[in-house]
């Protein structure tokens, strides 16, 4: 009787009628390959953790979605929101398949010029841009996208003192029907801010207004509340024409597109609730060409889409650090990846695979990641095989604001791996090391050493 | 510790309780543990018997074992009176 194989011991209580509050159970189906790259071939050559990207993922959500617009409306074009994953290697495939960028700070901005960007295609968005901010972006000649009075004033009189032009546009914000409302960032439609700003940049000699922007909010499942938007802002550039005789070059409608993964508190998968890319165009696409704004007029369409075309094109491969039975009697699995390095845990459900073959037991398990912190909680309750020690999982949808809101805390950040168009793997970003975070300190003398 | 007695096991891994009328299911190396356990075997003895049918050692069997006795004691399959 030698030989069997071995698996930890397992009992389950059978259903007794009651809900099962974990959900649908289509997370144990092992994913052993990324494409056709082993995970054990990765965590091998890589380690564990690492953040995997798909190249050809990431082309195609492109590609699909400017297939959705451009079938639609004549003229359309996509700008890279940086901070939604601003590793130079993903942006670069955005803008190898014609993507402008949309950055909301200097930083970004920088790094933008950095990847051969022509200033001219760059959209600088933001509620914080500094006076030298702004005349770099005026000798680039880039967008700006003016977000309240001090900046607009500010760059005035920026303008005034140096006789440059500026091609301005502004965020506006608006009742779409969807709360809370996002009036922060940008001037509010419904109270004839937006119409001041605009009046006020018409004044101006030095400023062209060429466009209208408007970033709803994040991972909107109601793609009517772009329809709403779309008119509001069609509404501004039909008065604009009235009053000034004067067309506007673009609408940009800001990103906020969901992607496929589920929210939390939501018993439905996030791929069966959300509207599709071309629910979202449809909606856009159909308001503007319906406006008051002539057919030979229509402005150019511009999209800031973010998480919907990145966030299914990247893993996160980690590994079971250890189990436990917690004092209620729910096991506990602690994995070598938490909030540190996956932000987005805070609000997703991430599906999450074992990467390798298991018996059909399954139990429900609390996933916790390595900080000594109590908010470091991945998934509350998931339904998952008998992970043991050292076996290997993979986190799916990481792609967007995981791989830049990520915290060097606790533990330091892994490599970025992408699989490239032919299934090879390259480092697109080293880990961390003692050195990394030791070459920004400085000790002044008394504080050099000590001797305990 | 003790099995309650009472409880039906079936080759598939099936149990029933039936004075709390709960059914369970496990799997191969579980319903091993529960046989054994049914036969008055201590940890001990237990963990040998895993260690001589399966290639583990002692401590992934100890480990296990203390787990799966605590998950037990917490579906009243278990009692510690003896
Ligand atoms: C101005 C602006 N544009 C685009 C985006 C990208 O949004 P999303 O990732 O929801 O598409 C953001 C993100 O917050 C943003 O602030």
């Amino acid at each position: 009787m030698s030989n069997l194989t071995y698996e930890r011991p397992f009992i389950q209580k059978l259903n007794t009628g009651t809900m099962n509050k974990f959900g649908t159970r289509t997370e144990y189906a092992p994913v052993t390959h990324l494409e056709s790259v082993p995970v054990k071939r990765i965590v091998a050559d890589y380690g564990s953790p690492c953040f995997v990207i798909s190249e050809r993922q990431i082309r195609k959500n492109y590609q699909d979605a400017v297939r959705a617009f451009k079938t639609r409306y004549p003229k359309v074009q996509f700008a890279w929101s940086y901070k939604t994953n601003y590793l130079d290697a993903v942006c670069n495939i955005f803008h190898q398949e014609g993507s402008w960028a949309e950055v909301v700070s200097i930083f970004e901005y920088r790094k933008a010029l950095n990847n051969g960007v022509p200033g001219n295609k760059i959209i600088f968005n933001g509620p914080d841009k500094s006076a030298a901010d702004l005349e770099l972006a005026v000798d680039n000649n880039s967008l700006i996208h003016i977000d309240h009075f001090d900046e607009l004033y500010e760059l005035a009189a920026l303008l005034q003192a140096s006789k440059k032009k500026a091609r301005v546009a502004i965020r506006v914000n608006m009742d779409t029907g969807v709360y809370p409302m996002w009036d922060r960032f940008g001037f509010n439609y419904e109270n004839g801010q937006a119409w001041n700003a605009i009046t006020k940049i018409m004044s101006q000699q030095e400023m062209e207004l060429v466009g209208l922007h408007c970033h709803i909010g994040t991972y909107m499942l109601s793609a009517a509340a772009y329809g709403t938007a779309a008119w509001k802002l069609c509404d501004l550039a039909v008065n604009i024409k009235t009053k000034w005789n004067k067309s506007l070059q673009y609408l940009d409608l800001g990103g906020g597109f969901a992607s496929a993964n589920t929210l939390k508190g939501s018993y439905l998968q996030g791929a069966d609730v959300i509207p599709s890319i071309d629910d979202y165009a449809e909606a856009i696409t159909s308001t503007i060409l319906n406006s008051a704004i002539r057919q030979n007029e229509l402005p150019m369409l511009i999209l800031e889409t973010g998480r919907a075309l990145v966030d299914d094109a990247a893993w996160l491969v980690g590994s079971v650090v250890a189990t436990k039975r917690l004092s209620d009697g729910r096991r506990a699995t602690i994995m070598d990846f938490g909030v540190n390095l996956l932000f987005t845990a805070f609000w997703y459900n991430h599906k999450v695979s074992p990467a390798q073959e298991f018996s059909h037991h399954t139990e429900d398990m609390v996933l916790y990641g390595p900080l000594c912190m109590n908010i470091d909680v991945i998934r509350d309750s998931v339904n998952l095989p008998l992970l043991n020690k050292g076996d290997h999982v993979v986190v799916h949808k990481v792609g967007a604001y995981n791989m830049t809101q990520w915290m060097q805390f606790i533990q330091m950040r892994p490599k970025i791996i992408i699989i490239d168009m032919e299934g090879k793997t390259h480092i697109v970003r080293e880990s961390e090391s003692l050195e990394t975070m030791l070459r920004y300190e400085k000790r002044p003398d008394h504080l050099s050493q000590s001797s305990l | 510790m003790q099995l309650n007695k009472n409880i039906a096991i079936s080759d598939s891994g099936f149990i029933f309780n039936p004075s709390t009328g709960d059914s369970f299911s496990t799997n191969p190396v579980g319903l091993e543990i529960i046989r054994l356990l049914r036969e008055n075997k201590k940890k001990d003895a237990i963990i040998k018997e895993l260690t001589g049918r399966f290639s583990i050692d002692d401590s992934t069997a100890e480990k296990d074992l203390s787990d799966f006795l605590l998950v037990l004691r917490n579906y009243q399959l278990l009692n510690d009176h003896e």
